[in-house]
This record gives structure tokens, C-alpha cells and sequence, in this order.
């Protein structure tokens, strides 16, 4: 049987808000950007399970190229970001001697 | 009346030469001013120091640097001050001190001019005025009015006020007073002040005065008559607090601006009625309305007299405003005599008179001034009879006289309490003199109970002073027996069961005034000598204090004759001479209460009433007080809280101070510290810390924490978006 | 003096360029700095004189105008540099022209550190001042307005006294918290008239339904109340006078607490003549509150130069008083005491400045007696003091007397409480001339005080002259501001007569225009 695109969408959402609880509560760098990858991958399947839904909709004739083309975007800033994160998890590193979040509070008054 | 008198407008200069009058003393009084700043000069008592920038401020920027070397600065150049100024500044601050006058005598250097100056100006002008009377004289009965306007001084937007002078019969009379007596005390004091380091400067006050009170008695509107009312209260403060190196000279001055000033309040507040009423200051076009008024406009007309009459209480020294004048004594005797006996104090009589149909026009406010004049002169006289200070004994006398004065204005008396206060103004000022005579004489002693026996030492004084005496106490023939008689038939005529209480309590009065009177001359003159004559020696004054001395005393004994009664056979000089002035009030208060006359009976038996009564008490006094203070040790003696209690006023000095200068002074501090710090800065800087408080509070949100951040970023996203999503 | 098109931006602009001139001299050369100041303040009193002399009092448009566009608003309103004199800025531009030199040499005393500063601050304010008193465009007038509070922030917080940094931001928040909300109701009032014309919101603004009006005055009278000030609003005024250096305090009390009257005159009454019949009465009780109250602080003082910025919270309170009793004697007395008191108060702050600098003390008990040590000061002192406490032949008696007697008008029972302001004035003033000059010299510091030299002597001078002037002959000054204050009224009664119409059912019942 085809996985109906509802339950597609509910994984989405379930592994966004997994990503986000991750996001805000976790102290570690590395894992604040896992999940923000996973949140960026959730937003991914949320797109593909769209376009499939219209697919299916539409009939076979007219498949949704919108979404995967919006999904190979987001891969590639996910991509990108994750590069980027990774280099300044590696000078916070370098000058803090740790990756905990607890000790980059500069910022505060 | 006003509308027959030959105006003279601003474009004549016929009468121009009246503005000499006040003009001559006002420029001895700037001359006098540069005089006594050339003294100071030439005594080196102050220099233009160098370098005073040593001084500055270069805290400020920076306080710890700054006052280190600003206190080092400043004790360096404080020693070079004490060393150059040190001879001349100690001496001048020791002359300063201990100066009361006389002790370390002063030469006076160019100074002397000063009194030169004065006195000449005062003679001048007293010519000059005589040259008015003339000219008054001249002209008819009906149109006794010189006008001469100035300038237009300010325009109100409605009507205009200008500096203008009017002299008419009144005017004249009060001119001839304040130059004529005023050239005579300026007289004394050239010989009275000798020696005193602030020879100049007292004379320009005096001279400044002088031009204040002639501007007074001379202007034809109300504010030029209060540009005069203020001028003399403030040569007042000058002149009693001349001797500021003390503390109480000073106090009293300000006591006597203030007092006044309560007064002069009042008068301010009758003058915004008037010129609403009227739409003009000008006081004879005023006068001229008040008679059509009566009728539609009578409890305004009363407000707007009961007001003045406020501004006269404090300037005359009646109840309640009163008290400053015993204060006024500290400052130099012929600064008592001139402006608190015959000048100053007697500018409420002049309000009063000058304004008569206003006056006449409420018989309710009349009787609120008997009440309040034969209140006052009962107090006063009550309260001299105790001082043992001879100033202070005249002072009281004084506002008791007041009083006298304004019984006859109560009675509409008008030209009997101006002829009071022309013989008060002799006598008074004669008694003054003479006291400084003996003041001068036994080294500044005023204590009646160190005197004793001076008639020998001091013929001439003492002459002079029985004759101001018999005059004050009213012995029959002299002066003051005239006037204060004539102001107690007018009283007793008015037939009404208030005036007779009020003849009543000026009869005991002036029973009162020659027993007191006497007491002082038996107490200073007569008797054993209560003063060390080794140590004290009491000789007579110069010739330049005496001779003043005598010419008052002989007005004091014929100046009678400006009034005679009618029952004399004789002309009232006065009264006729200023019935132009006095007819508009006399009218109405004909209108109102009808004749009173005397039958010429009742007024025999009332002027022996009087000679009795003065003759009885005045011996009285005197065999009382002639073996000396025993009477008064007695009193104070047996019934001491009596004799406190009429020694201070009836204690109503006391009471203002702690009725009415304690509260003020509580309310300033309730004011200053409760409700401005606290309350007002406090919501001020409330309000301020209350958004510091709140910037704290929100300063948290940012705690460094990149969660924190997160989570406000994704809420306001979400919010957004739902936001979004929403309006769609 | 030729009177050109340009005169009055010069007089605006040439302290500006004196100003830029001084920044140009090097730090150290406090001479030049001087120098500069004062010849280009005596430039502008020069100028400032003149424009008075020329000024024609018989006619209420405005003289000397400048027009030059400057920019445009969106919604195509034009803002213009506008400049102009009319009756009512007359007499305060004279003011503060012939201040400037007056202030700048008093500088000499007491700034010695970072003069430069100090004299383009004192420069650029003067150029603020004269712009509120004369441009004729709104924003124009708003620009000036802020302009002259700067200067001031930093005069205030840098040569000031002890706690001069809380009185800096206290006079600066305060004060700018009102304009913000002036400046809320001038926008609106810009956009809704759809000009920035002042000449022309005059007219626009008056025929605005009186709601409206109301809230707008409220807004322009908060700013200007604040600046006045008016209690309750004056908490921020003693301690700025009191931290102040005296330069500083000397313009504060003589032009910068005009700029609230003249607003509260121009831009309350003028321009919302409906709305000030209705908040006469209002204003008048806390004028006469700011009479009494000032009066009692002024009273419970040890501090010299605090008493006398109290007495100032009182002599203002005159002056709101007899603006808002909307009388003409009322309007005319206080344009007069507002002149006045800027000469008065200026010349007592200049005074206690001079003892200051010579005994760096403001406590009243540490003087007493000093009039035998320092005659020419004594002189002086008393003279301020009772030109203070309005002694008839000086300056403040005329403004006074007038002031009360347009109140008596308006409101018999106000006149009467604040006629016991004269009982008042001389109470404190007088209590501090005699802790200061008389008695005793009991402290041995006071022995060797140095009189007035003179330079001092002089600067006081014009004050004491003008003083003296205006007392004897006001209406060489009042007649100037003639036209311009009928203007006003006759405003006041169409604006009183549209009450009464819309109150009675009759338009006849003209009871009160007879009256008049």
C-alpha cells in the first residue's frame, strides 16, 4: 500500500518539533546543529510530501517538480550551513576550550 | 472744584519750575551717593585687589587636582590680602563694628559736602514751596490747582498713568511740612552725625527721602503717589538699618519694609478697584467720579476706601501693622524725627485726606478707622507709659497721635487731623531732636532711668524740649492743645453712641499722653542724678543741633494759630485754606449724616475739659516721676506680668511672631521639604527610576544565551506567521 | 546701519560663525577665544539693537521677514526658512541680544578650563535662541528649539557644579520630553493645515473647532509649561540653576525661560485662542500657585543661588498669570516682566556669581556683614534686589502693577493672592540681602574679600541702565508691542464671541463684547 501523504506530513512535523526541542534546550554545539539539520530536513520532507500530494492529485500526467527542486535547495544551504557551523563550532573550540553553549554568553549585559 | 481749575497742560512751562522741588533733593541725593563712594575711596577702605582669577574655579573638570591646589592657592592669597589690606581692612572692620556712632570718631573728608548739599537743597526747596503757596494764593479760591504733567509713564492698554504734578492747597501744606521740617532735621544732623564713617551715605538716604516723600504728597495719580509711598519705605529700611553692622538695625529694617509691604499690598489691591471703577488713577478725576457712584456703586467704594486704608495702617502705624515701628528706633534719632514723627508715617493722613470723598462715602468704613485709630492710640499711649527708653517712649507716642489723627478723619474731620498732623510734626520732631540731644550729650544712653537732673547741663535742650513737651500733652495755648481739641469736639459731635465711646477713650487717652509726657521730662531733667558724673559727662549740644531746636520749639507753642477754634473769635486758617480740598467729602457726609454743630457752649466747656484734664494729669506725671524711677520699680515689682504685658505692646509683637512668623516659616519648610523634595522630585525622579526598573527587567531577554535568542526569534516567527496566515 | 533682507539671518547666523571661528583657534589661545566671543556678541547686540530701534510698533504684521524654500514634506507641504519680527519677539530679541556680551564677559571669571568649548557652546545657543524667537515656520521653530537645548546639556553637565550630572539629564529629559509632545501636535497640526506657514496656521489653527483646538494647546503648553516652568513641572530648575556655572545661569534665567513664555504666548494663545478661554483659568491658578508656592520655597533656602532660582519659579508665575488673564494689560504687563525678570534675575545670578568666585560658597551662613568689606558689590546687590521685588521707578513695579491689574479684570480673587506675592518677595529677598550684607562679620574669610573690579562693574552696567529705563519710561518699550498684543485680544474676542454664540440661542446676547 501507498504511505498516505498525510502521515508523511505528521513525520515532518514530529521531526521539526524533535528538531526544534533539540534546538533551544540542547547545551552542546554539535547537537544545536544536528538538529538544525534536522529541522532543515523536516521542512525537505514536508516539501516532497506537497509535491507528491499534488502529483497524486494531478493524475500522472503532470508530476510537481516545485518540490524536490525547493528540496535540492534547501540540501544545499543545509549543506552550506553545516560548513560553516562546523567551522565556528571549531574556533569557539580553539579559543574557548568548549563546545557548551553556557560558556558563549558575551553578549549578555 | 477739579473741573474749574486751570489745568495747566504739558506744554506750558509756567509752573515747569515746581518740578525743582522734588528735583533739588534727589540731585543732593546722587551727589551725596558719589561723595560717600569718594570717602571710601580715599580711605583706602576697599582697593581693586589683583588677581582675584587666583580664586577660580579649576575644580570643576578636575575636583581632586582643583581643590588641592585651590586650597593651597587660597591661603596664600588670603595671607597677601591681610598682609596689604590688613592695617586699613582691620581698622575699617573695627570702625565697622564697634561704630555705633560716635564712639571712634571719623573724619569725613570730602564727605562733608554731603550734608552741605542736602541741607541747602532742602532749603531750596522749602523756598520754592513757600513760591507755590504764593502762587496758590494768587489765584481765586476756586481754582487753587497747578498741574504740570511730565510724562506719559504707562499706557495700561485702557488708560494711561503718567508722571504728573498737582499742587493744590493740600499739596502745599504737606510741601511746606516735609521741606521746611526736613531742612531743619537735615540741620541736626550735620552736627548730630559728625564723626560717623557713613557721614555721606546718610545723607544721601535722607535727601533720597526727602525726594520720595515730596514725590508722594505731589503726584496727581495713585501710582505716582505709591512710586512716593515705596521710595519712603525703602529709605526707611535704609536709614533704621544705616548701623547694619549690627543684627538688630537690620532686622528692624526689614521688619519695617515688610510690615509696610503688607500694607502696600492692600493698596495695590484698592487701586485695581478704582481704576476699574473709574478707568483712570488720576486722584482728582477719581474724587470727581465718587459722588455720582454713591448711589449705584456703594459696597465697591467701601472695599476700594477699606483697601487704602489698609496701605494707610501699614505706612501710619496703626493696628494691626504697627509693631514695626518701636523697632524703627534703632536706627539714628534724626531719622526718627523726620521720617517716623513728622514725614513718613503721616503719609496715611495724607491718603486719607486727599482721597476724602471716597472716604466720606462710607460711614461704615469711617467707623471701622475711629475704631481702629482710638483702639491704636489707647495701646500706644498704655505702652509708652511704661518704656523706660526715651525713644521708644516718643515712638509709642507717636502712633498714639496716629491715631489721634485718623479719630478726626473718622469724624470727617478732615482739615482738624491735617492740622494735628501739622502741629504733631513740630512738636513730635522737636521732642525727637531733643532726645538725640541727651542721647548725644550722655554718650548713647536712652535708659530715662540713668538720667536725671540734665536741665543744667543741657539748658537750652531742656528749654526746647518742656516746650514740645507742653505742646504734646496738649497745655492749653500751644499747638497741640488746638488740634487734639479740635479732633475731640468733632468727635464728640458726631452725637452717636459709637463716637461717644470713641471720645471717651480719646479723652482717657490723651489723659494718658500728658502723664506719660511729663513722667519722661521729670525723668530725664529733673531730679537726682542716676548716672556717675565722673564717668558720664552730659554737656549740651552745638549750635548746629540747638538752633533747629529752638525754631521748632517756637512753632510748637504759636502754631496754635493756624487753627483757632471758631469760639476764639478767629479765623481756622487751615480748614478755610484747604476747604477746596475738603469740600467734596464734606459734602457728602452732609448729604448722608446732616449738620453737626456744636453749641458754642458745649465747645467752652469741652476746650476746658481738655485744658483741665492736660493741666491735672501733666502734673500728675510729673510729681509722680520728679524723685525718681521709685513708681516704676514699684510696678515692676508688684505686679510684674501688668508691667510686661503694657511694656510689650499688649503683646501683639509676640503674637505675630509666633501666630505668624513661626507658622510661615513652618510652611516654607513643609513646602521646600515635604511636598517639593518629596513629593514632586520624588514623582520626577520616580518616574525616573521607575524606567530604569523597567530597563532592567527587560535587559534580561538578553542574557547571552543563544537558546534565549532562539526561542524569541521562532515565537515572533510563528507569531508572524500565523499572523500572516490569518489576515489571509 | 542699513537694514537689509538679510539682517535677520545674520543675527540668527553670526553667532553660529563665531562660533565655528573659535573652533578653528588653537586650544591654548584663550585670548583669541575671548576675544572673538565677545566682539561677535557685541556684532549681534549691535544688530540686535538696531532691528528694535527700527521696529515699527504700529503695525501687527511681521517686519523684516526672509523667505527661502528649503524642503518638502511628502504630501507636497512645503517647509521654507522663514524668518520675522513681530510685537511680541521684538522685546525678547533685544533681550537676548543684548545679553550676549554681557554673559561672555562674565565668562571671564569663572571658565578657565576648556574655554574654547565652552564659547562655541555659548555661541551656538545664542543662534538657537534668536531662531525661536524669530522663525516663522514651525519646523524652523522646532529645529531652533532643540538647537538651543544642547548647548546647555553641555555647558550644564561639563563646567557645572557638584551634582551637575543629574541636574544635566533632569533638565534635559524633562525639557525634551515636552517637546516630543509638541512635537506630536505640531506634526498633526501640519498635516491637517497642510502648511508650515506660522503667519497662516495663526489663522487656520484659530478656526479649528475648540476640541481640537484643546488638545493641541495641551500638547504646545505641556513643552512650554515645562520650560517656563510652571508648577508642578519646575522641580528641574533649582537644581540646574544651582549646578550651573553662572555664565550658564545667567542665560538660562534671562532667555531660555522666555522661550516658554513666548511659545506659551504665540503658540498657546494666539494660535488657539479658543482653547486658552478655556484653559484660562486653569493656567491662571497655577500661576498664582507658582507665585505662592516659589514664594515659600524661595523662603525655606540656605543655599543663595537655589533661593533665587525658586524666586524665579515665583516671578514667572506673574508672568503666566497675566498671560492667561487675557487681558490687555495683562498681555502687556507680562511681555514686560518677561524682559524684566530676564534683566533682574540675570543680574542677581551675575552678582552672587561674583561673590562666588571669590568665596566659592553659595551657603547664606557663611556670609553676613560683607557690605562694610565690599560697598560697590552692596550697591549692586541691593539694586537687583529691589528692582527684584518690584520697587516703583525700577523695571519689575511696571511689569507687576500691570500684570495684577489685568488679573483684577479677569479675576478679582486670583489678583488678591497673587498681590501677596509682593508681601512675599520682599520677605526672602530681603532676609537673604541682610544674611549676606548686614550684621556681624563674623567669618574671618569674609575679611578680605576684594570688591568689584571693572570688568565686572561694567558688564553690569547696561543691565542696571536698562533697569532703570524701563521703570521710568516703559512706554518707549510697551508701545513696540502694541499691534501685535491687539492682534492677540482682538483674536481672544472673536474667539470669546464664537463661545457665546454657540452657548446662547440668541447671537445677540453680546453682553460681554459691551463690557469691554
Amino acid at each position: 500500500m501507498s504511505v498516505p501523504s498525510e502521515h508523511l506530513f505528521i513525520l515532518a512535523v514530529v521531526l521539526f518539533a524533535i528538531g526544534a526541542a533539540g534546538f533551544f534546550l540542547r547545551r552542546n554545539v554539535i547537537v544545536v546543529l544536528m538538529c538544525v539539520e534536522l529541522m532543515l530536513n523536516a521542512a525537505n520532507l514536508s516539501f516532497l510530501a506537497a509535491s507528491r500530494m499534488h502529483s497524486l492529485a494531478a493524475g500522472a500526467t503532470k508530476p510537481s517538480l516545485e518540490g524536490p527542486t525547493f528540496a535540492i535547495f534547501v540540501i544545499v544551504v543545509a549543506a552550506i550551513e553545516a560548513a560553516v557551523g562546523l567551522a565556528l563550532v571549531i574556533a569557539l573550540y580553539r579559543t574557548r576550550q568548549t563546545v557548551s553553549l553556557d560558556a558563549v554568553t558575551d553578549l549578555k549585559d | 472744584m477739579f473741573e474749574q481749575a486751570p489745568l495747566i497742560l504739558a506744554g506750558s512751562s509756567e509752573y515747569d519750575w515746581l518740578w525743582l522741588i522734588p528735583a533739588l533733593p534727589l540731585g543732593a541725593a546722587a551727589l551725596a551717593g558719589v561723595l560717600h563712594f569718594l570717602t571710601l575711596r580715599s580711605r583706602g577702605a576697599w582697593k581693586e585687589k589683583p588677581a582675584s582669577h587666583g580664586h577660580d574655579a579649576h575644580g570643576h573638570a578636575d575636583p581632586a587636582h582643583g581643590a588641592h591646589g585651590q586650597a593651597a592657592h587660597g591661603a596664600a592669597h588670603g595671607a597677601a590680602h591681610e598682609a596689604t589690606h590688613g592695617a586699613h581692612g582691620h581698622a575699617h572692620g573695627d570702625h565697622e563694628v564697634h561704630a555705633d556712632h560716635g564712639h571712634t570718631k571719623v573724619p569725613a573728608g570730602i564727605g562733608a559736602l554731603a550734608p552741605v548739599l542736602a541741607a541747602l537743597s532742602m532749603y531750596a526747596a522749602f523756598a520754592l514751596a513757600l513760591k507755590g503757596f504764593f502762587a496758590l494764593k494768587e489765584l481765586g479760591e476756586g481754582a487753587r490747582v497747578l498741574r504740570s504733567t511730565a510724562w506719559a509713564w504707562i499706557d495700561t492698554g485702557t488708560f494711561g498713568i503718567d508722571i504728573a504734578m498737582h499742587l493744590d492747597p493740600l499739596s502745599s501744606v504737606m510741601t511746606l511740612v516735609v521741606t521746611g521740617i526736613g531742612a531743619l532735621i537735615f540741620t541736626y544732623a550735620a552736627g548730630y552725625m559728625k564723626g560717623d564713617p557713613g557721614y555721606a551715605k546718610f545723607f544721601a538716604y535722607l535727601a533720597l527721602f526727602a525726594f520720595s516723600m515730596l514725590m508722594l504728597v505731589l503726584s496727581s495719580s495713585l501710582i505716582g503717589l505709591f512710586v512716593g509711598w515705596e521710595g519712603v519705605g525703602l529709605c526707611s529700611y535704609l536709614l533704621i538699618g544705616f548701623w547694619y553692622q549690627k543684627n538688630g538695625p537690620a532686622e528692624a529694617g526689614q521688619k519695617a519694609f515688610v510690615m509696610n509691604r503688607i500694607g502696600d499690598a492692600s493698596f495695590l489691591l484698592g487701586t485695581f478697584l478704582l481704576a476699574q471703577m473709574f478707568g483712570s488713577l488720576d486722584m482728582a478725576a477719581i474724587n470727581a467720579g465718587v459722588p455720582g457712584s454713591i448711589a449705584a456703586h456703594a459696597p465697591e467704594l467701601f472695599l476700594a476706601g477699606l483697601f487704602l486704608f489698609g496701605g494707610a495702617c501699614g505706612k501710619s502705624a496703626q493696628i494691626p501693622l504697627f509693631t514695626w515701628l518701636p523697632d524703627a528706633m534703632a536706627g539714628p534719632t534724626p531719622v526718627s524725627a523726620l521720617i517716623h514723627a513728622a514725614t513718613m508715617v503721616t503719609a496715611g493722613v495724607y491718603l486719607v485726606v486727599r482721597m476724602n470723598p471716597l472716604f466720606a462715602a462710607s460711614p461704615t468704613l469711617l467707623a471701622i478707622i475711629g475704631i481702629v485709630a482710638a483702639l491704636t492710640a489707647f495701646i500706644a499711649a498704655t505702652t509708652a507709659l511704661v518704656q523706660r527708653d526715651i525713644k521708644k517712649v516718643l515712638a509709642y507716642s507717636t502712633v498714639s497721635q496716629l491715631g489721634f489723627m485718623f479719630l478726626g478723619l473718622a469724624t470727617g474731620a478732615w482739615a482738624a487731623a491735617v492740622f494735628h498732623l501739622v502741629t504733631h510734626a513740630f512738636f513730635k520732631a522737636l521732642l525727637f531732636l531733643g532726645a538725640g540731644s541727651v542721647i548725644h550729650g550722655m554718650h548713647e544712653e536712652q535708659d530715662m532711668h540713668k538720667m536725671g537732673g540734665l536741665k543744667r547741663y543741657m539748658p537750652i535742650t531742656f528749654a526746647t524740649f518742656i516746650a514740645g513737651a507742653a505742646a504734646l500733652s496738649g497745655l492749653p495755648l500751644l499747638s497741640g492743645f488746638f488740634s487734639k481739641d479740635e479732633i475731640l469736639a468733632h468727635t464728640f459731635a458726631q452725637r452717636s453712641p459709637l463716637f461717644y465711646a470713641l471720645w471717651a477713650v480719646g479723652l482717657l487717652t490723651a489723659m494718658l499722653t500728658a502723664f506719660y509726657t511729663w513722667r519722661m521730662v521729670a525723668l530725664t531733667f529733673f531730679g537726682k542724678e542716676r548716672f556717675d558724673a565722673a564717668k558720664v559727662h552730659p554737656h549740651e549740644s552745638p549750635a548746629l543741633m540747638t538752633l533747629p531746636l529752638v525754631v521748632l520749639a517756637i512753632l510748637s507753642v504759636v502754631g496754635g494759630a493756624l487753627g483757632l477754634p471758631i469760639v476764639f473769635g478767629a479765623p481756622h486758617l487751615l480748614a478755610e485754606w484747604l476747604e477746596p480740598v475738603t469740600r467734596s467729602g464734606t459734602a457728602i457726609l452732609r448729604a448722608s449724616h446732616g449738620e453737626h454743630h456744636l453749641s458754642h457752649t458745649t465747645e467752652w466747656i469741652l476746650l476746658g475739659v481738655g485744658a483741665l484734664i492736660a493741666i491735672v494729669f501733666a502734673v500728675r506725671g510729673f510729681r509722680a516721676y520728679v524723685g525718681g524711677t521709685a513708681r516704676d520699680l514699684e510696678r515692676e515689682a508688684k505686679s510684674p506680668r501688668l508691667a510686661a504685658f503694657l511694656g510689650d505692646a499688649w503683646t501683639i509683637d509676640t503674637k505675630y511672631t509666633s501666630f505668624v512668623v513661626g507658622p510661615v516659616k513652618l510652611l516654607a519648610f513643609v513646602i521646600a521639604v515635604v511636598i517639593d523634595a518629596f513629593a514632586i522630585d520624588g514623582l520626577v525622579n520616580g518616574i525616573a527610576a521607575l524606567t530604569r526598573g523597567i530597563g532592567g527587567r527587560v535587559r534580561k531577554m538578553a542574557d547571552g544565551s543563544i537558546a534565549t535568542y532562539g526561542l524569541w526569534m521562532g515565537a515572533v516567527t510563528a507569531l508572524m506567521a500565523f499572523l500572516f496566515l490569518w489576515k489571509r | 546701519m542699513a537694514i537689509n533682507v538679510m539682517t535677520l539671518s545674520v543675527l540668527v547666523f553670526l553667532p553660529l560663525l563665531g562660533a565655528l571661528l573659535i573652533a578653528a583657534t588653537p586650544k591654548k589661545a584663550v585670548g583669541m577665544q575671548r576675544g572673538i566671543a565677545l566682539l561677535t556678541t557685541l556684532a549681534v547686540a549691535w544688530i540686535g539693537i538696531a532691528l528694535c530701534l527700527r521696529f515699527d510698533g504700529s503695525s501687527a504684521a511681521m517686519q523684516f521677514t526672509e523667505v527661502a524654500p528649503w524642503f518638502t514634506l511628502p504630501g507636497g507641504i512645503d517647509v521654507h526658512y522663514r524668518l520675522g519680527m513681530d510685537g511680541i519677539s521684538v522685546l525678547l530679541v533685544g533681550l537676548t541680544a543684548i545679553l550676549g556680551p554681557i554673559v561672555v564677559l562674565s565668562t571671564w571669571g569663572h571658565i578657565h578650563v576648556r574655554v574654547k568649548e565652552f564659547m562655541v557652546w555659548l555661541l551656538a545657543m545664542q543662534t538657537g535662541m534668536l531662531g525661536v524667537f524669530l522663525s516663522l515656520d514651525l519646523i524652523l521653530f522646532y529645529v531652533f528649539w532643540e538647537t538651543s537645548l544642547i548647548p546647555l546639556y553641555f555647558i550644564l553637565g561639563i563646567w557645572g557644579g557638584e551634582r551637575r550630572l543629574y541636574a544635566t539629564i533632569k533638565f534635559f529629559l524633562y525639557t525634551f520630553a515636552g517637546s516630543v509632545v509638541m512635537l506630536i501636535a505640531a506634526i498633526w497640526l501640519i498635516w491637517t493645515a497642510e502648511t508650515t506657514d506660522v503667519v497662516r496656521l495663526l489663522d487656520i489653527a484659530g478656526r479649528m473647532p475648540v476640541e481640537t483646538q484643546t488638545w493641541l494647546f495641551a500638547a504646545f503648553a505641556l513643552a512650554f509649561a515645562i520650560k517656563v516652568p510652571l508648577m508642578p513641572f519646575h522641580t528641574w530648575l533649582p537644581d540646574a540653576h544651582t549646578e550651573a556655572p553662572t555664565s550658564g545661569s545667567v542665560i538660562l534665567a534671562g532667555v531660555l525661560l522666555k522661550m516658554g513664555t513666548y511659545g506659551l504666548l504665540r503658540y498657546g494663545i494666539q494660535m488657539f485662542p479658543g482653547a486658552a478661554l478655556e484653559a484660562a483659568p486653569w493656567m491662571m491658578a497655577l500661576g498664582v500657585l507658582g507665585i505662592v508656592y516659589g514664594a515659600f520655597l524661595a523662603m525655606a533656602q540656605t543655599d543663595v543661588k537655589r533661593l533665587i532660582a525658586c524666586s524665579s519659579v515665583s516671578h514667572l508665575g506673574y508672568v503666566v498669570l497675566g498671560l492667561f488673564a487675557l487681558t490687555e494689560a495683562g498681555l502687556r504687563g507680562s511681555l514686560l516682566q518677561m524682559v524684566n525678570h530676564g534683566l533682574s534675575t540675570g543680574l542677581l545670578f551675575l552678582l552672587i556669581g561674583m561673590i562666588y568666585e571669590r568665596r566659592h560658597t553659595r551657603a547664606l551662613d557663611q556670609y553676613g556683614g560683607i557690605a562694610g568689606v565690599m560697598p560697590i558689590f552692596a550697591l549692586f546687590l541691593v539694586f537687583a534686589v529691589l528692582s527684584s521685588v518690584g520697587l516703583p521707578g525700577l523695571n519689575g513695579f511696571v511689569g507687576e502693577y500691570l500684570i495684577l491689574l489685568g488679573t483684577w479684570e479677569a479675576s478679582p480673587w486670583l489678583a488678591a493672592i497673587a498681590v501677596t506675592g509682593v508681601v512675599f518677595g520682599a520677605i526672602y529677598l530681603l532676609m537673604a540681602t541682610r544674611k549676606m550684607l548686614f550684621g556681624p562679620l563674623v567669618h574671618s574669610e569674609n575679611k578680605s574679600l576684594s570688591d568689584l573690579n571693572g570688568r565686572e562693574v561694567a558688564l553690569m552696567l547696561p543691565i542696571v541702565v536698562l533697569c532703570v529705563w524701563i521703570g521710568v519710561q516703559p512706554n518707549v518699550f510697551l508701545d513696540r508691542t502694541d499691534a501685535s498684543l491687539r492682534d492677540v485680544t482682538s483674536r481672544i474676542e472673536h474667539a470669546r464671541s464664537a463661545r457665546t454664540a454657540s452657548i446662547e440661542a440668541t447671537p445677540v446676547h453680546r453682553l460681554e463684547i459691551e463690557a469691554r
